[in-house]
């Protein structure tokens, strides 16, 4: 059964076209992440359901914290929906915890599998740096993301994370602490952030707005 | 490259956003919602709001104004006072805060920082430390900076942040309202004491007092309140002064 949220203020025209799930695994807080699409107009439910997100056009796993926290998942039985969301290529944002389960898994938690979807481990900052990297950093945009369309070079976004996931060719955009590291990945419809657009001012806003219309 | 932020407090009072001068003699500056809006607009990286009187007889006052504040808030957004245990905290991040800061409770039962780690995350505590100097070292002082707790400040936020704290947000009392320069002394103490972002907070009144406490006090953030509500600083000008100073800011914002 699909749960609906109250309208936001363009729900309207939103109304039966669009539907995002943004997952409740138990993890943090997902207030931010709902008001932000609220704000944006888009109709959004959070659900704790495999069937309301079997159900939905659209995919958002938030998280912040311990990478075990991800654990749930498996528990809820939420891994499978996701993971056939991701292979149906269906529209799925990850944002910060979230996007790290796209990838086959962290040091922060070895027992624990990601998805898999993009390759290689999220592992710890070098100890040159202060960790957590807390605080707003300036994205190296790549050429060609539809979810960072109209982002300028250098904009800044807010981070807050211990570790990071590797650069490689999904990589669409790269910040710089110790290392460069990947800021947002991209590959087909499976997007992911590692900084919180919920909480990056206008630029935040305006990549969730390229996510409920890609 | 990560920016140094600069964080516009509130602190709040029945419902109104107040500003004294070292915790006292309080003037109204205005309503919660539309200052932290205002702030954001002007380049505010992040937004503390801080319940100075906060008692439970006024608990549902604080919850209304995170969420007023909170709807159309897209920066960090941090909720402080009167929150005494792990409910109190879940109500205030239901209400819409990013993070809590908890600073007299903390001192009374250090546990209190694992506990809300745990279940919300580190990156979602922040420990804040009233210091003032006593004796040629730091004192940590709670209950709005009426009591005297007898523990260094230093080896506090040390512990602080191996229980769990995602952040230090460090308070002068000494130069609290004063407009006098931040305690670079204090802040760089306890910035090369611990591996967690350190805020400081007490004594902004120029851009070059930001310098300094970016450059000689390393710290990771500033905070202030009265020069931005009183419009003496306008955040974005102060940033440009930043940028100017090659200390690395979100600017243009």
């Amino acid at each position: 059964m699909l749960t609906r949220s109250s309208p936001g203020p363009d729900a309207a025209e939103h109304e039966g076209a669009i539907v995002i799930a943004i997952v409740d695994y138990g993890a943090g807080n997902l207030n931010s992440v709902k008001k932000a699409f609220d704000y944006l107009g888009a109709e959004v439910v959070v659900t704790d359901q495999s069937a309301t997100v079997a159900a939905a056009e659209k995919i958002v796993l938030p998280g912040v914290g311990h990478f075990s926290s991800l654990r749930a998942l498996d528990r809820t039985g939420l891994r499978e929906a996701l993971l056939q969301a991701a292979s149906a290529d269906k529209s799925f944002l990850g944002i910060c915890l979230g996007m790290q389960w796209f990838f086959e898994g962290s040091e922060e938690c070895s027992d624990l599998a990601g998805a898999a979807i993009f390759p290689g481990k999220c592992r710890q900052f070098p100890s040159s740096v202060k960790s957590p990297h807390v605080g707003w950093n300036s994205l190296a945009v790549q050429e060609g993301s539809r979810l960072l369309r109209g982002i300028a070079q250098d904009s800044f976004v807010y981070y807050t994370h211990s570790f990071h996931a590797p650069v490689d060719a999904a990589t669409t955009a790269i910040s710089e602490y110790g290392l460069p590291f990947a800021g947002a990945v991209e590959r087909g419809n499976i997007f992911g952030v590692q900084f919180h657009p919920e909480k990056s001012g206008d630029v935040g806003l305006a990549i969730l707005k390229n996510f409920c219309e890609v | 490259m990560l920016t140094k932020r600069i964080i516009a407090c509130l602190d709040m009072d029945g419902g109104r956003v107040v500003k004294g001068v070292k915790f006292k003699n309080l003037r109204d500056a205005g309503d919660p919602a539309v200052c932290a809006s205002a702030h954001a607009r002007n380049g505010a990286d992040e937004i503390v709001l801080l319940d100075i009187t906060a008692t439970s007889g006024n608990r549902h006052t604080l919850l209304d104004a995170v969420s007023l504040t909170a709807r159309s808030l897209f920066v960090p957004f941090t909720v402080g006072g009167g929150i005494r245990q792990l409910e109190d905290a879940a109500s205030v991040f239901e209400a819409g805060a990013d993070k809590i800061a908890i600073n007299s409770a903390a001192v009374r039962d250090p546990a209190l920082i694992g506990k809300i780690a745990g279940r919300f995350g580190t990156q979602a505590v922040v420990v804040a430390i009233d210091a003032r100097k006593v004796d040629g070292s730091f004192e940590v002082f709670v209950a709005g900076g009426r009591v005297p707790t007898g523990r260094d400040a230093i080896q506090w936020a040390r512990e602080a942040a191996a229980r769990g704290a995602g952040e230090i947000l460090l308070t002068s009392m000494d130069r609290d309202g004063t407009q006098s320069g931040f305690d670079c002394e204090l802040v760089r103490a306890v910035a090369e004491a611990v591996s967690i972002p350190v805020i400081a907070s007490g004594g902004a009144g120029s851009a070059r007092d930001f310098i300094e406490v970016f450059c000689d006090g390393r710290a990771d953030a500033a905070l202030a309140a009265s020069i931005f509500h009183f419009g003496i600083e306008n955040i974005s000008d102060l940033k440009r002064e930043l940028h100017d100073a090659s200390v690395p800011v979100r600017w243009p914002c």
